[in-house]
């Protein structure tokens, strides 16, 4: 980390600031490490990206604004094999862009972030208007077998911290992790407070042996970069261990792509972070992320107010998805409401791995839910507190 | 007066396992140098023989546009 | 001569090509078609990097999807990013602006460059950022069997153009030069001691270089036009080419056909990552900021 870094980002040092999500976002990427940011502006996105070209130069960090989406990811992957820690921001038409270089940057275990503060969809949609309905294409959004690593935070605060949290897990991961933000959190001003710049966990890129394989021989191997005089090979191919395409041989693609997945998917435990807020004997438990958290916490508190006990699990790691938290509040309660800004998206994985009912609280217009609209929804799958008969 | 015109003689090499018969270096040699042979390689390609080699002028042509790298100029 | 007794000469050793030490010689014979202009890029390009003496450890390629991506990966020994089909310059920008000391040569083909990849094209070329573009023009998309591609010629019958291309082809190296590159070449196959030439002064100049290669498929884009035999593609480039202090006196009708080669523009705009370096110049640690 250069003093160059330390000096211009200490200004910030031990104060608490109102900024907005994305703002918050920016720094958590600049207080990371990041050095390169490739971008395209769109709402509610823009302000990263503007926030981003004020300050690299004086951390001696690139901006550069390139002509698409699809450009911008690829300009950060091939930063980040000439040695960078890079980012890319954008919202969901711009996210549907990034999708196959997604997929490149997984299949070459190329470490980036990438940041989708989401709005109402689909197509161009209510541009200025925020929503959560890009969580399953988060997921699934590129083709072919894969795993993903995506964060959602709920608050400004959060922007900073998630940000910089994605780098560590994409370099520890050697993986691109997308941040989940929406345009309710991207472009809300919260307080904010600043850690010290040595306070920061960072997660060094750890660089390989000249004579070891570049794509192999670990779960996660390190990273390699350009100009070392390695002549490494990177491609979206299936490849062997020394990155030689090889889409000949069965057993090859078999072990990188199990691989590839793998890395993560085993490592579920250490990568998912939740809160769980758990009322003894709560018979409902409600399931919220992102901006709908923060009405869903203020529905949660108010229930039990009203005597009615209901747990409260927040991912704040949407992929891999928290099933073993969510297991836990199965076994606890009897219904589970998930109130998403969406038709229904995370509700589905919940359901995976419970067997009582799931019932989506679903709003979509781009207004956020009220604390009144998710307390009604407890209320009413609440057996005590349901209204008698007749 | 009389010049005596003096020629460094070149050598021609073909690399036969990597050729493919593309027949390039035969058809655009300025002095003839080259003909398909009878004989053919591992792959199954009729590869170029060298049949007037005192004609070389090293212009090394054949060396350059040969997509297979089979085939090389030198003096000696 | 008439010699009965045959005495053995002195053993002839096998000299290697000069230029497979630039290469990945245990993959060698290429994958090629027999006769693909691909390797004849390869080889004028090998040529090009022996001359001016560059270390390939301080080289990095950018290829994309194509025949001709292939011609560095795997074949050229170096740091090499095979990418997605169309975005091997958007990668490269990320690599130059990254690691300036190093040299960035994207190599692919007229689909990849000028089709799918065209907007990338034109704003690097805007940028005038600093790298080495080759884009070799097979006229179709050769790789996936002959579909008609941005630079196929009016008329020709493709495999997804069955009855003919009603699509007038884009002039590429036009293009570029229009939108600002420091170096736009054309060249084909045929020309391989210019092209070399030219490979090499795209290579030293600083800002975008772009060198549009004329190369023949003669499977592919060959069987389409009755033209199988690589030194019959060859000959009509030779036959079709035009100078381009030659062409500039000729009219509209003269050159219909033609294919117009040599050095388009050659000028010295300011480069794009230079650029940005001079802005972070202001921010350097012994400069004092006003700060916001």
């Amino acid at each position: 980390m250069t003093t160059q870094r330390r000096t211009r980002l200490s200004r910030f040092e031990d104060r608490t600031l109102f900024l907005l999500g994305d703002e918050a976002a920016a720094y958590g990427a600049l207080y990371a490490g990041c050095d390169f940011f490739a971008g395209y502006p769109i709402t509610p996105a823009s302000e990263i990206a503007e926030v981003m070209s004020r300050e690299l130069p004086r951390v001696d960090g690139y901006y550069v604004q390139m002509e698409d989406e699809l450009a911008s990811l690829s300009a950060v992957i091939g930063a980040v094999w000439a040695g960078a820690k890079a980012m890319t921001a954008t919202s969901g038409p711009g996210f549907s862009l990034m999708q196959e270089n997604i997929g490149y940057a997984i299949m070459t275990e190329t470490p980036c972030v990438i940041i989708d503060v989401q709005r109402s969809g689909p197509s161009t949609g209510q541009a200025t208007k925020p929503a959560q309905g890009d969580v399953l294409q988060a997921r699934w959004g590129t083709h072919g077998d894969h795993e993903i690593i995506a964060l959602a935070p709920s608050s400004v605060q959060e922007c900073f911290e998630l940000t910089g949290a994605a780098f560590n897990l994409a370099e520890k991961y050697r993986t691109p992790v997308i941040v989940l933000m929406d345009g309710e959190i991207g472009h809300l001003r919260e307080s904010i407070s600043f850690p010290r710049f040595d306070d920061v966990a960072r997660e060094a890129r750890r660089l390989a042996e000249p004579e070891t394989d570049a794509f192999g021989g670990e779960p996660v191997p390190p990273m390699s970069r350009f100009g070392d005089g390695r002549f490494i090979h990177v491609t979206g191919s299936t490849h062997k261990a020394s990155g030689m395409r090889d889409v000949s041989t069965r057993a090859v693609h078999d072990e990188l792509v199990t691989r590839l997945c793998r890395k993560i998917s085993d490592a579920r435990a250490q990568i998912t972070n939740v809160e769980e807020d758990i009322a003894a004997g709560a018979r409902v438990g409600v399931v919220a992320y992102g901006a709908t958290a923060r009405p869903a916490r203020g529905a949660v508190l108010e229930a039990r107010r009203r005597g009615c006990a209901v747990d409260f699990l927040r991912p704040l790691t949407i992929w891999p998805f928290p099933e073993a938290a969510v297991k836990r509040l199965a076994e606890r309660v009897e219904t589970i409401l998930v109130p998403e800004m969406n038709l229904g998206q995370l509700a589905r994985e919940v359901e995976r791995f419970t067997s009582g009912p799931v019932v989506p609280v679903s709003k979509i217009g781009g207004v956020a839910h009220t604390v009144d609209e998710i307390l009604e929804a407890i209320l009413a799958s609440s057996p005590e507190l349901r209204a008698p008969v007749g | 007066m009389t010049f005596q015109a003096t020629r460094i003689q070149q050598m021609i090499e073909i690399n036969e396992e990597l050729c493919k018969g593309c027949d390039i270096c035969i058809d655009f040699c300025p002095m003839e140098v080259l003909a398909i042979s009878e004989s053919i390689n591992r792959r199954g390609y009729y590869t170029p023989e060298v049949v007037k080699e005192e004609k070389c002028i090293g212009c090394r042509l054949c060396e350059l546009v040969c997509p297979e790298f089979a085939i090389t100029v030198c003096n000696e | 001569m008439n010699d009965e007794t045959i005495i053995p000469g002195p053993q002839r050793q096998l000299k290697p090509h000069r230029l497979l030490k630039f290469l990945r010689q245990e993959i060698l014979p290429t994958t090629f078609c027999p006769g693909c202009g691909c390797g004849t890029v390869l080889n004028s390009f090998a040529q090009a990097v022996e001359e001016l003496r560059i270390d390939p450890k301080d080289m990095v390629f950018v290829t994309g999807i194509g025949c001709s991506s292939w011609i560095p990966s795997p074949y050229f020994k170096g740091d090499t990013l095979h990418t997605t089909h169309g975005r091997p310059i958007a990668f490269a920008t990320g690599v130059k602006i990254m690691r300036p000391d190093l040299k960035v040569v994207v190599i692919a083909g007229d689909g990849d460059i000028a089709g799918i990849g065209g907007n990338h094209l034109v704003h690097a070329a805007r940028r005038n950022i600093d790298m080495t573009v080759l884009m070799v023009n097979n006229w179709n998309y050769g790789m996936t069997g002959g579909q008609v591609s941005p630079t196929t010629p009016f008329g020709v019958a493709t495999t997804t153009t069955p009855y003919e291309n009603v699509e007038h082809p884009l002039e590429a190296a036009e293009l570029v030069a229009a939108a600002g590159a420091n170096y736009v070449s054309r060249w084909t196959t045929y020309h391989v001691f210019p092209l070399m030439e030219s490979i090499q002064r795209a290579l030293e100049i600083d800002g975008f270089s772009f060198i549009e290669i004329l190369s023949q498929c003669p499977v592919s884009y060959g069987k389409m036009v009755d033209m199988r035999k690589a030194s019959d593609f060859l000959k009509f480039y030779r036959d079709r080419s035009v100078r381009i202090h030659k062409a500039r006196e000729m009219s509209a009708e003269q050159l219909e056909g033609r294919i117009v080669v040599g050095k388009l523009v050659e000028r010295q705009r300011t480069e794009f990552a230079a650029s940005l370096r001079r802005i972070n110049e202001r921010f350097r640690e012994d400069e004092p900021v006003r700060e916001r």
